[in-house]
């Protein structure tokens, strides 16, 4: 194990944390703010990535394709909210797992139909597809670099939007005093579906940016939900700094254990079944993780805004 | 808040299920396969190669109408288990067969043996269903686990390489595909990385293998997994420094469809190729071509194979698979025309066949595989002598 490596792996997890990020800004917003679970919020990925790449091939522009991405997934999200999920807000948790889980079996389908089984592909574009020797001796990929700045981009504009705006002076007040808010004239279901449309459009955003990646198929987006999840329980419910911070810690602590724990039980055992412990091991870090966090801090490592 | 619900709430994302189901009578079939999330590529094909069998000889096996029940398993071991249990309590089902992955057959087989079903497997070959948990009612149409993988140790170390990285998902097709490719390749083997089946982002992986310095790879990633390989492979610069063989299941027609000319150049092992040269197989794969406008994968192949040879098993017990001795035997006889060319049963009712190598060339705009030569002829498996049946 050499500090290339160790530099290179670092910033594979940015990378993988940057697009947990992404996901979780969104869901962390509705789940701590509406108190709604949306298992959905993988759907919207997936329609980010399915529009992302439909473009992306009709008009060789990937660019117009991720706007497209977020413009789609921004406008079903918002949708969905209008019909389905304005009704489950003062329902049960359970109601609401068993509605969006509906909803999730409902896109599934509708992109079957819409673009068939089979996976779509999208290319790296032309610009990005290239490496880049960020680090000496070890060639990075153009394209992730660019996902890790998107992604801090994403943080500093959201956090301006909730510290410094109206509508995120609104959000936070929102959160904590949903009646009074209200009652001070504030159309709090109209701010809702805004709040849904922007947690809808980053996953957007988030399955665009995956699509040169990784395979665009059906149930992609349940794949990245369950991580999502555990990233804002440790991030804390509510929090988008926690949502930050859980996922980059999430995502380098994934990465450092399927990297790194296969070479440090070799020290220690014979190299085939270090190999397949660490292998073992390092796919249920992340869980671990979340265990310690929640019992250090059982409301995750960021208080939100009230609660 | 609700944390309990929410950790439900996640574990609940695993309930994907879809059914299809067809109306006849007489003979019939459950198949139990992968048709939705990142598997879906090699069940469809299974599930198209066997119906276009069905549809070829007018609905009927063995001159016998035949009802082929299908349900996707999502690549899910509940799923697969509640499919089988109902095809075998409730569609009484004569034959079961379709599934993909190891992990699902191991969990389903041996229930579909004990209750007297045969199962004959178009796909999944795990070890330990070859060997000493070998069952006079399982068939295994398509390969033991480790035989693509020992035909590309072979050819990795007659290529003369002395330094492999191998890669593989952590289940058991992947522990068998790295023991295959470790039996014939005796050089170094760098590392042996296990991957969690259905991994979608292999970058650390990849940092891994660069600073590790192979001559060559050697990964077992099937479906969706090894799209997402190849292409985060060519995407890290890594395709020229260091190149990249595997069995077909990592370069099969789907895939290579997806990553394109990244994988041109590579090779790996099959025993099946849609330009293998046989009267069987030119007539299947054009037919396959008309009927799904694709070239027929491996996978696909499988499925036709397995439908051919319950046709010739149903055909010679005159229909009837009541009589679950002679349709046994009838099966093992294995009278049909196998796509492959050469096919015959060994001791422990798996394939002995003969294995290519496949060199991934430009054909046209069109990426596809092309046979370059034979690694292994009449080859059987290791585990055969483990099978007391």
């Amino acid at each position: 194990m050499t500090l290339v490596l160790f530099l290179e792996q670092t910033l594979n997890g940015l990378q993988q944390g940057v697009m947990l990020f992404l996901m979780a800004a969104g869901l962390t917003l509705v789940f701590g703010i509406m108190h709604m679970i949306n298992l959905a919020h993988g759907s919207l990925y997936m329609v980010g990535a399915y529009v992302a790449a439909s473009v992306t091939l009709a008009s060789g522009n990937f660019a117009l394709g991720v706007l497209a991405a977020m413009a789609a997934a921004g406008i079903t999200g918002m949708v969905v909210e209008l019909i389905a999920f304005r009704r489950l807000y003062d329902r049960d948790h359970l109601d609401q797992v068993l509605a969006t889980f509906g909803v999730i079996l409902t896109f599934n389908e509708a992109t079957k139909i819409i673009w068939g089984p089979q996976a779509l592909f999208l290319s790296t574009p032309e610009i990005l597809s290239s490496t880049l020797e960020l680090i000496p001796g070890a060639p990075y990929p153009a394209y992730r670099l660019f996902i890790i700045a998107i992604g801090l981009i994403v943080g500093l504009g959201l956090r301006h939007l909730i510290l410094n705006t109206r509508l995120g002076m609104l959000i936070r007040a929102g959160a904590t005093h949903r009646e009074m808010v209200g009652a001070m004239g504030v159309n709090i279901d109209r701010l809702f579906t805004i709040v849904f449309g922007i947690g809808a459009m980053l996953a957007g955003l988030a399955g665009a940016m995956a699509g040169p990646m990784l395979a665009i198929e059906v149930g992609m987006g349940e794949k990245i939900l369950i991580l999502t999840f555990v990233v804002i329980i440790i991030g804390g419910i509510g929090s988008v700094r926690g949502a930050l911070v859980g996922a980059i810690l999430v995502g380098l602590v994934d990465t450092y254990g399927r990297a790194f724990l296969p070479f440090i039980l070799r020290s220690l055992m014979e190299p085939s079944a270090a190999d397949s412990i660490g292998a073992a091991v390092s796919s249920v870090a992340i869980y671990l993780l979340m265990a310690m966090v929640l019992m250090w801090r059982p409301r995750g490592l960021f208080q939100a805004y009230g609660d | 808040m609700k944390r309990i619900s929410i950790l439900t709430a996640a574990a609940a994302v695993g309930l994907l299920a879809a059914t299809q189901a067809f109306a006849a009578d007489p003979v019939k079939i459950g198949m139990i396969t992968t048709l939705s999330g990142g598997g879906a590529g090699l069940g469809v094909d299974i599930r198209d190669g066997f119906q276009l069998a069905l549809k070829q000889k007018g609905g009927k096996l063995g001159g016998v109408a035949t009802e082929l029940i299908v349900v996707d398993d999502a690549r899910k071991v509940e799923n697969a288990k509640q499919a089988a249990t109902r095809m075998i309590k409730q569609d009484n089902v004569d034959v079961v067969t379709g599934i993909v992955w190891s992990n699902l057959a191991m969990a389903v087989v041996p229930s579909v043996t004990r209750a007297g079903k045969i199962y004959v497997s178009p796909n999944a070959g795990p070890s330990a269903l070859a060997g000493k948990k070998c069952d006079k009612n399982y068939f295994n149409v398509a390969w033991q686990n480790d035989n693509l993988h020992e035909a590309m140790g072979q050819f990795v170390a007659d290529k003369g390489f002395k330094n492999v990285y191998l890669l593989a998902p952590n289940y058991p097709a992947g522990k068998d595909a790295l023991a295959g490719f470790k039996r014939f390749f005796k050089g170094n083997i760098a590392a042996e990385v296990y991957t969690k089946l259905g991994q979608v982002d292999y970058a650390a992986e990849i940092a891994n293998l660069r600073a590790a310095k192979p001559d060559a790879v050697f990964f077992f990633l099937p479906g969706g997994m090894g799209v997402n390989f190849v292409k985060q492979y060519a995407q890290s610069g890594m395709t020229k420094e260091v190149p990249l063989y595997g069995p077909a299941f990592s370069f099969d027609e789907g895939i290579l469809k997806a990553v394109g000319e990244a994988a041109v150049g590579t090779f790996n092992t099959s025993q099946y190729s849609h330009d293998l040269d046989n009267a069987a197989n030119k007539a299947f794969a054009g037919a396959y071509m008309e009927a799904y406008g694709r070239k027929p994968s491996l996978y696909a192949s499988q499925g036709y194979d397995a439908a051919l040879l319950l046709d010739g098993a149903i055909a010679k017990v005159n229909g009837n698979v009541d009589d679950t001795d002679a349709f046994r035997a009838a099966l093992k006889d294995a009278d049909f025309n196998s796509v492959r060319g050469a096919f015959k049963f060994g001791p422990n009712q798996h394939p002995i066949q003969d294995i290519y190598v496949r060199e991934v060339v430009k054909d046209g705009d069109a990426v596809t595989n092309k046979i370059v030569g034979k690694v292994f002829s009449d080859h059987g498996d290791a585990y055969a002598v483990d099978c007391k049946m």
